[in-house]
């Protein structure tokens, strides 16, 4: 059983779209759970689905919706305060040890994060590869298991097979219920896996098809 | 925040008319266009409060978007798309676009001090 489990993402919403089954399943072992979220996403275009939040009030707004998710996944939450699409111009180094303070103090035994390269938005790469590097300087004895998460197009071609499949559907109302916290931001992602869904079931269904299985590669620092 | 309603938008741009002002302009079609849409772009930019300082202003369109201009000593601040606007806590005039599913395409805001984030 893990001792403890750190999930590193960069913005609010990466945990629950992402990683929400997984979580759920450390939680009910009983496995603590921590979430270090780089940013607000003050930069995100979805603002709610009629429109509720603008430029200026969002990353109160998902700040809120980030502190509503985490309670409903019953898991601790760190914000680090980076700004939205600005950790791939921060220096790696000074972000790695950042996050390494905060690992060494918590002493996980897995850290979730993003696939550098293969996670499509600047953020989750940027933050991915800090993440990875932060272990890779820890002492060898204390560091974590690294799951990574790919989410390109392209990634099981040149990744190959993942590691870790977790099939989420059987607690998906649970991810569910991450997701619909982060009120802002649900609808205009969710609706990305269904083209004009006739109903609530539709949708479902849809998210189910693009988000019930959550993957991860083991990473490899002897490579 | 609200469909535009233009003589009340023009009204605050002249609030900022000759004073140091912070704008945030910005354009976006998210980080995830090419990765839903293999045969679309990623294009965004924004600026964050940067100061400026203009002598004319105006908001010019046909009732459903909008544009605005901003003449400064050297140049011009553009927007395009512009629907809604409101004003924000410490009167900070909000401009914003939207697509269908209420997604920001493009906003243009004025601040006389820096917006925070």
């Amino acid at each position: 059983m893990e001792k403890h489990v750190v999930v590193i993402y960069p913005h609010p919403d990466d945990e629950s779209f992402g990683a929400a089954g997984t979580i759920t399943k450390f939680r009910k072992q009983g496995v603590s759970v921590t979430y270090l979220c780089g940013t607000l996403g003050e930069m995100g275009r979805n603002m709610g689905s009629p429109t509720f939040a603008n430029r200026e009030t969002l990353p109160e707004i998902r700040k809120e919706e980030l502190i509503n998710a985490c309670k409903a996944l019953d898991i601790d939450l760190r914000m680090l305060g980076y700004r939205d699409k600005t950790l791939e111009f921060e220096d790696r180094q000074t972000v790695a040890e950042h996050l390494k303070d905060i690992l060494e103090e918590i002493e996980p035994s897995l850290v979730i994060t993003h696939y550098p390269d293969y996670a499509v938005h600047p953020d989750h790469n940027a933050l991915g590869a800090a993440a990875v590097e932060a272990v890779r300087h820890m002492d060898e004895t204390k560091r974590p298991v690294v799951w990574a998460q790919a989410i390109s197009n392209n990634f099981p071609d040149v990744l190959g097979k993942p590691d870790i499949v977790n099939d989420v559907r059987d607690i998906f109302d649970k991810k569910m219920a991450a997701i619909s916290a982060h009120k802002s931001q649900a609808n205009g992602v969710l609706g990305q896996f269904q083209q004009n869904p006739k109903n609530k079931a539709e949708i479902l269904e849809g998210a189910k098809k693009a988000l019930g299985k959550e993957r991860f590669y083991i990473w490899d620092y002897d490579k | 925040m609200k469909p535009i309603e233009m003589e009340a938008v023009q009204q605050h741009l002249e609030r900022f008319i000759d004073k140091e002002v912070y704008v945030h302009l910005e354009t976006t079609n998210g980080a995830y266009a090419s990765h839903v849409n293999s045969e679309a772009y990623n294009v965004g930019a924004y600026i964050r409060n940067a100061k400026v300082k203009f002598s004319q202003a105006r908001i010019v369109g046909d009732g459903k978007s909008y544009r605005a201009g901003l003449k400064m000593e050297f140049g011009w601040i553009y927007a395009e798309g512009l629907s809604d606007w409101t004003i924000h806590g410490d009167n900070q005039l909000l401009l914003a676009g939207h697509d269908r599913e209420g997604r920001l395409m493009v906003s243009l805001q004025l601040s006389e001090a820096p917006f925070r984030y």
